[in-house]
This record gives structure tokens, C-alpha cells and sequence, in this order.
């Protein structure tokens, strides 16, 4: 479980409060103390009492921690305005009055996010956008049901738009390990994906004869489709 | 790989909203078999299967050693058509020292196809599935219709119909659907995949089968022979095998457009099809569809054009490569498709390995030739029982080290047992011929 370090002036022990239940290892932050110990994921900085010192608080965290770590400030409704041109100093923020629920998903959220590598976690390509933290697939709006096969081929073509794949190569780039289908189970698949992509999207993965496959967007879905 | 398998599975349950998942397996005799459980248990079961009393399970343990584990593989995880809540996934069965079980016949086919893997091969397999649509009240047909029919008020074709976008949906592709020549007896062609993957896709094909048929208020029988007269529900099998790039039983070159490998595996195919009988063909019924004259083979013999030959090379349609399949006509879609592909696989493996020699292709029609004429060109039957089959099995080498002991040893005890029991009925047919008479 994450560690979570708290900063509040006058407040430490009513901000913990709200987390009571929220199953985090909790820590205090003196203001001088921007050096983090490794295993802490995440600050809650109260900016409440004073704003300035929060914000160079979380700056100085940032010039130890890069980006491993996730910063939610706390404060009033009349500081939001102060937050333009520091969004690359805190990664959320919450205004008082605190709503206890709204605060532990929000924490929740950051750390859950901040967990997976990959920070551009979607791709958006035409109709299709496919969510590489959830693996879900989504076609002009409307969830696909695929294999995990299925996904990891389409997320590997959709990634490399105009890309022509031999089925050799996407066979030891998307499967990568002993499968009892052989490089004809690239053509299985492919044709599963077809059907499942439909009449109108079909034409996404393109054949590309004696050599492969690619994915690319034909003329007529680009021009309405495009997000 | 395996923990993004995992992931990709427990997310997609969380996302689709899944209530159920069911754990599917089959018995030595392909009888599917199912655990369900919530999306709860499922990182446990993903990670460390679920325990279950195999000696509840045909043809699994023994009493004393009966805890086995089913381990679901994420590859095969599917949300089911028609029921969006519900996913499946097919199991692997492992002992507890995590060791395959040898019981398991999953495991009996992907031994073979290591096997197969280590030659540089993979195995396609393409199955044509025939059943017949009955009234479930009085097991008669629902129609007399015929080969290739187009009637609009056919019950069953609706039900085809239905049948064949469930199975799409489910990621079961269809080459194509018809109705058979009997009456309320239809064919669905599955589009060719790794064996594996279609003895899965066999698994669940019956079942959706079955189940849109019994929602439509019919029963879908896959029994071998169901009506006296009227032609038999086989499961033909096209196959062909690729290496890396290529299908080895295409030669362009030659006038059938067939590779040398391609007559080594039909030899094979020729020489082990008598043992391998009682495993693509395992039930009593079976043998009342391979007798002459109903489109099912009842000799070992190959032709190209034949469809009375047991093993047949179709007329390929054009020069695509895909299309040089080699087609074994004897199996019913009432087998067990994991350890059908097993044998046939080794049988024909076996033919490519040693260089089996092809026999002379026959041309005569086998349902009308003499006996003096089949003699005289040693035209060798196919079992005509279960018994004679099983006999044959016995013998053979190769279902033994495909199977395994375990495997071998319950099956023929088991099928000794049914034709056993068979054997001491007295039928309708016996009583109406005998009883008055003699």
C-alpha cells in the first residue's frame, strides 16, 4: 500500500481525519521537508493557510521527485485563479468546503493513474480508441468485445499507423512467445478483427498483398470521423 | 505475457460488467463440464485455478488421488452471445504439484502439437459440423427439406441463422451454412485455426448449437446416426499444415498440386486409420453412419474427386494455397475433438516422418464395388463396430503414446463397458423380426 505524505500548517490532524479509512500509511511533512522518502507516492498539500508556501513547497518537491510523485493541493474556492500557470506544479486540486468521499477518490485516482507507465494511456485513431490501462476498445462510440489476442494485435497495428506488418513480424511483436498457431493465426485473427470492426470499419486493417497487413484510415472514414 | 493476460481479463470484467465466469473443461468423452464463479474469485482463480474432485469427472482420477486443478487460459476468455454478463474461458487441468494432468484431454492435444511445433509445423484444422434439428417431443425432424434448400418457411434454417451470428459473435468464424441432404439436418463450416484453438471452437460451437436450437423450442442432436435410411451427421475435417510461411501439402508443381508431404500424411492417415477409428468415431451409434452408401466412409481408401474414400483431396478452387486441404471423413461431430486432432495429427505425422508410402488412389465408386473387385484392388474396411475399433486400438502404438496410459488405459475400459451394455439389449428392430417368427 502507497504512503501518502500530509502538509498542514495548522490543520495535519483534520486533513488525516478525512482519510481515516481510505487503508493509505500516512506521514507529516514539515515545510522544510521536501526531500521525500522513497516509498512515498503521493503529498496532500494544504494551501489553505498559505497559499505561497504550499506552492514553493510542492516546487521543491518537484526538483527532487520529478514526476514519480502525485501532488493534491487543498484550497480555498477564492485561490483557484492563483492555480493558472502552475499546472505543471501540482497534479489536482480540491476546494474547501472538503467533501470527505471526493477527497479519497481523488487521491485514489492520482496514485491509480500514476501507477501505470505509460502517461498517454489512449489511442485515438479515426473511430477507434483503444484504452491501453483498462483494454477497453471502443468503435464510433460503441464497446468491442475482443480476445486478448485480438487487443493486442489491433493495439499493436493501431499504434503504427501506415505501418505495413509482415505476419512473421507481427506474429513475434504481438504474440512473442511459442503459439501453437503459427504465422497463419495472424490471418485468423486478422479476419476475427475484421468482422468485429464491421461492414463500415473493416477497411482499417488493410491487406497488403505478399506482404502483410497495416491499419490505416481509409479517405472516406477520415473526414467525418476524425476526433 | 501472462500477467498482462491477466490484467487484460480482470479489466475487461470490470469494464463489460461481467456477473459470471464460467470455467469450462470437458471429460475424457468431450462432455463439457463448468465451474462458475463470480468476478470476485477470479484473480484467485487466474492465479491459482480451482481445486476440484476429479473422480467426479469421466475418466479423470482415482478415488485416492482425486484433488485436481483447473487453471483457466486467459487466451480463450469470451463473453458469451446472448447473455452479456457471462464470459468463459476453457481450463487446463494440473495436478496439485502443478504438473499437466494426464487425464486432461487439452493437455493430450497440446503434447501433440509441441510435438508438431518441434517439426517447425502447425496444424490447421477446419471441421464441418453436421446435426440435425429435432422436434423435442416426438424426436421427429422439423422439415423434410434437402441439400442446399432454400425455403422460406423452414424452421431450422431460421434457427441456422441464428445460430451462425451467435457464433460469429463469439469469435467462431463461418465459412459457410446449409441444410444436409436429410431432413432437418444442417452443416455449419468453421473457418480453419490452429487445432487448439478449434477444439475449443468445437466445444463451444455445440453448445451454442444446442442452446439456440432449445431456446427456439428444437433439440439439436450431434448423434452420429439418428434416423434409420436417411444419411448420418459426420464431422469432416479439413486440414492442412503450414511451416513458417507456407502450407507444405501445396506444390504447384506437381499435377495435383499436391506436395510430397501431402502423400506422406495421407499414407499415414491410411495406415493408422483403422486404430484411430474408436477415438474419432467413440459411441455405439457411430458405426451405423459408416456404412456403404450414405455419403460416409466405410473403406480405407483416398480418391481426390470420391466422396465414398475416407480420406478426400477437394478440388481447390483456385490457386490460393489455403485451398490444398486434405480432408479425413470418418470422424462424427459426436467425438471429442481434442483427442480426435490428437490421433489424426499423429497419424498423419507419422506417415511424414517415415516416409510412408501412398497407396494407389481409388476412383471406383467404394459404396457400389463387388467384393471380388474391393479384394482384388486390398481395399481394407474401416470397424464396423465399436467393439472392432476398439480391438484395433488396442494394438496400436501410436493412440497409446498420443493419449498417454491414462487416457488409453480409462477409454477402453470405459467403451468396453458401453458396447458391453449395448450388446445385452434387446432392440425394437430384434423383436419385431424375430418375436412372431421364430
Amino acid at each position: 500500500m502507497a504512503t501518502v505524505a500530509v502538509f498542514s500548517p495548522r490543520n495535519v490532524d483534520r486533513v488525516l481525519d478525512f482519510y481515516d479509512d481510505t487503508g493509505y500509511e500516512f506521514m507529516v511533512l514539515g515545510s522544510e521537508n521536501a526531500t521525500l522518502p522513497d516509498q512515498v507516492a503521493g503529498v496532500i498539500v494544504d494551501a489553505t493557510t498559505d497559499f505561497e508556501q504550499a506552492v514553493t513547497l510542492c516546487r521543491d518537491i518537484r526538483r527532487h521527485r520529478e514526476s514519480d510523485v502525485v501532488l493534491l493541493l487543498l484550497i480555498e474556492r477564492h485561490q483557484v485563479k492563483e492555480l493558472a500557470l502552475r499546472e505543471g506544479v501540482i497534479d489536482d486540486f480540491a476546494v474547501s468546503p472538503f467533501d470527505r468521499t471526493e477527497l479519497s477518490v481523488r487521491l485514489q485516482h492520482l496514485l491509480v493513474r500514476h501507477g501505470q507507465p505509460d502517461e498517454h494511456s489512449k489511442i485515438a485513431i479515426g473511430p477507434l480508441i483503444l484504452d491501453t490501462d483498462t483494454y477497453q476498445a471502443t468503435l464510433a462510440g460503441a464497446p468491442m468485445d475482443l480476445t486478448y489476442m485480438e487487443y493486442e494485435l489491433l493495439k499493436f497495428l493501431a499504434s503504427h499507423p501506415g505501418k505495413v506488418f509482415s505476419r512473421e513480424t507481427l506474429l513475434s511483436r504481438v504474440w512473442g512467445y511459442e503459439y501453437y498457431g503459427g504465422a497463419r493465426t495472424v490471418d485468423v485473427h486478422i479476419r476475427r478483427l475484421r468482422a468485429k470492426l464491421g461492414e463500415a470499419y473493416e477497411a482499417l486493417i488493410q491487406t497488403v498483398r505478399s506482404v502483410g497487413y497495416k491499419f490505416g484510415i481509409p479517405t472516406e472514414l477520415s473526414s467525418d470521423d476524425s476526433p | 505475457m501472462r500477467e498482462d493476460k491477466r490484467r487484460f481479463v480482470l479489466h475487461v470484467v470490470e469494464e463489460r460488467r461481467i456477473k459470471f465466469i464460467q470455467l469450462w473443461f470437458t471429460d475424457v468423452l468431450g462432455i463439457p463440464k463448468s465451474f462458475q464463479i463470480t468476478p470476485a474469485e477470479l484473480a484467485n482463480a487466474l492465479d491459482e485455478g480451482m481445486i476440484f474432485d476429479g473422480s467426479a469427472i469421466d475418466g479423470f482420477s482415482r478415488i485416492q488421488e482425486s484433488d485436481v486443478i483447473a487453471r483457466p487460459d486467459p487466451d480463450s476468455f469470451t463473453i458469451l452471445p446472448n447473455q452479456p454478463h457471462v464470459a468463459r474461458m476453457f481450463c487446463d487441468i494440473i495436478n496439485l504439484d502443478g504438473t499437466p494432468f494426464e487425464g486432461c484431454p487439452r493437455n493430450v492435444l497440446k503434447r501433440t502439437l509441441d510435438r508438431t511445433h518441434a517439426l517447425g509445423l502447425t496444424f490447421f484444422v477446419s471441421p464441418e459440423i453436421e446435426y440435425f434439428y429435432l422436434d423435442p417431443t416426438t424426436t421427429k425432424p422439423l422439415d423434410e427439406g434437402s441439400y442446399f434448400d432454400l425455403s422460406l418457411s423452414d424452421t431450422g434454417s431460421e434457427i441456422r441463422k441464428e445460430t451462425v451470428f451467435a457464433l460469429e459473435e463469439t469469435g467462431i468464424a463461418v465459412k459457410y451454412s446449409h441444410h444436409e441432404d436429410g431432413p432437418s439436418q444442417h452443416e455449419i463450416d468453421l473457418r480453419a485455426t490452429d487445432a487448439l484453438a478449434m477444439a475449443d471452437n468445437v466445444i463451444t460451437a455445440r453448445l451454442i448449437i444446442s442452446r439456440i436450437a432449445a431456446n427456439a423450442g428444437a433439440l439439436a442432436t450431434f448423434m452420429p446416426k439418428p434416423l434409420a435410411g436417411v444419411q448420418g451427421s459426420g464431422m469432416h475435417l479439413h486440414m492442412a499444415l503450414f511451416d513458417a510461411t507456407d502450407n507444405i501439402f501445396a506444390d504447384p508443381g506437381t499435377p495435383d498440386g499436391l506436395s510430397a508431404q501431402a502423400h506422406y500424411f495421407i499414407a499415414g492417415l491410411l495406415a493408422h486409420a483403422a486404430e484411430i477409428t474408436a477415438v474419432t468415431n467413440q459411441w455405439v451409434n457411430s458405426y451405423k453412419r459408416l456404412v456403404p452408401g450414405y455419403e460416409a466412409p466405410a473403406d480405407i481408401a483416398w480418391a481426390h474427386h470420391n466422396r465414398s474414400a475416407l480420406v478426400r483431396v477437394p478440388v481447390a478452387p483456385s490457386t490460393r494455397e489455403e485451398n490444398y486441404q486434405v480432408e479425413y471423413r470418418a470422424p462424427d461431430p459426436a467425438c471429442n475433438p481434442y483427442l480426435a486432432f490428437a490421433v489424426i495429427l499423429a497419424a498423419g505425422l507419422d506417415g511424414l516422418t517415415n516416409k510412408l508410402e501412398l497407396p494407389r488412389e481409388t476412383t471406383e465408386n467404394l459404396f457400389t464395388l463387388p467384393d471380388t473387385k474391393r479384394d482384388a484392388l486390398d481395399i481394407i474396411p474401416l470397424p464396423s463396430s465399436l467393439e472392432e475399433a476398439l480391438l484395433r486400438m488396442e494394438e496400436s502404438t501410436l493412440v497409446r503414446e498420443t493419449l498417454g496410459d491414462h487416457v488409453t488405459e480409462w477409454f477402453i475400459r470405459n467403451k468396453h463397458s458401453e458396447w458391453d451394455r449395448y450388446n445385452t439389449r434387446i432392440s425394437q428392430y430384434e423383436l419385431a423380426r424375430y418375436l412372431r417368427v421364430l
